[in-house]
């Protein structure tokens, strides 16, 4: 009980502290804000209810003005942006992430963590984000779609390394992984 | 979980918990959008007046906390001044440390159950809900609690790869840094139950 209640509220902190990291910079110098891949750990590591979960306590703490996003930003002024759409979508990612990871327990984590990040953390987040935007800037879909395809291969970077760090967590601290614990 | 409230009371430990924070939030959205370098410096010197306000004690122990975020903005500088953008270098490094310093005089001058009161009173309409708000408020208070220290931890993790390697570091402490983190949460966890469990009222 405590420790599953920690381990969200964890979570949540886990993808704040990654907004404060400065840019991680990869071989191509394409800088990487690492928060969305917090998003895809959520989802991962704590599975579909408790990931969602720990999306769903940074999005009130953001919202209630606290600047917990990448780039200290928060508040109420979030929902005016251009990224409300992933902003509100990194539940709906963190929740679908958790589902894949915990519905296909009979396949190996690695490749599972991974298609999960992909599906859930680039396929449904982008999907969110693509409508915000298209709202926001008053724009069609079609439009806002290719604005999003530069961070398609970044994304897939932190969605690899989310299953990597996965399969690592398995490993070194399997108590901990949630969205695979052994049923009671 | 030690308090990190000053004991030295000020003129801030008097104002109430929603004022401070409005105002910190307020302050961070503006600190993130300062055109250069030389406000940042005035925003870091509007802070330390904050501190010394609260008089020379008040702000020497408020400089502790700031220790090892202090370093991790020389790593800033020092990074810039490498690849030549020493401007840019030296306003993130400025902004980092008045942001630090502006959230830690909140939680030096703010107890926590003054916070955590402000929370449940903000979540109390979850109760139609039949929801408990005690467990959502503690929640945000660990959550600022652990943002920092894992922060810092990230940063520790850092300066220890690069005084082994030229290289800067990457990926590689993710994991290390999120075994540190899940061990972290065990420990809490633990304290946690040993006080008798996550609390029913606050």
């Amino acid at each position: 009980m405590e420790k599953d209640y920690v381990l969200v509220v964890l979570f949540t902190a886990l993808v704040a502290a990654l907004g404060l990291v400065p840019p991680i910079t990869l071989m191509s110098g394409v800088p990487i804000t690492a928060q969305s891949m917090g998003i895809m750990l959520c989802g991962t590591v704590l599975g579909a209810r408790k990931g969602a979960l720990a999306v769903l306590l940074l999005i009130v703490l953001v919202t209630l003005g606290l600047p917990l996003l990448a780039g200290g930003r928060g508040g109420i002024g979030v929902y005016a942006g251009p990224t409300v759409g992933f902003f509100l979508g990194w539940l709906p990612a963190a929740f679908v992430t958790g589902l894949i990871v915990e519905r296909l327990r009979g396949l190996p984590l690695l490749p599972v963590a991974i298609g999960a990040a992909v599906l859930g953390g680039i396929v449904v987040l982008y999907a969110c984000g693509a409508v915000g935007m298209a709202l926001v800037l008053d724009k069609p879909l079609s439009g806002v779609l290719p604005l999003l395809l530069p961070f398609v291969p970044g994304d897939l970077i932190k969605a690899a390394l989310a299953g990597m760090i996965t399969a690592g967590v398995a490993r070194a601290r399997p108590d901990s992984l949630l969205s695979r614990r052994a049923r009671a | 979980m030690l308090s990190l409230t000053s004991e030295r009371s000020t003129w801030m430990h008097r104002l109430p918990a929603w004022a401070k924070l409005a105002a910190l939030s307020a302050a961070t959205v503006a600190l993130f959008r300062l055109p250069g370098p030389g406000a940042a410096a005035l925003a870091l010197a509007g802070t330390g007046a904050l501190y010394l306000s609260g008089g020379a004690a008040f702000a020497r122990e408020g400089l502790a906390p700031l220790r090892m975020v202090a370093v991790f903005a020389a790593l800033i500088l020092a990074w810039h001044l490498w690849t030549g953008e020493a401007a840019l270098g030296l306003m993130l490094a400025l902004r980092l440390l008045a942001a630090v310093a502006l959230a830690n005089l909140v939680t030096l001058t703010t107890r926590f159950d003054a916070m955590m009161a402000l929370l449940v009173r903000l979540l109390s309409p979850l109760r139609w809900l039949g929801l408990n708000p005690a467990r959502p408020a503690f929640a945000a208070v660990l959550v600022l609690r652990f943002t920092p220290v894992l922060a810092e931890k990230g940063a520790r993790l850092a300066e220890a790869w690069r005084a082994r390697s030229p290289r800067r570091p990457g990926w590689q402490i993710l994991m290390p840094w999120i075994v540190m983190a899940l061990d972290d949460a065990d420990h809490v966890a633990e304290a946690l139950k040993a006080r008798g469990g996550l609390p029913d009222d606050l």
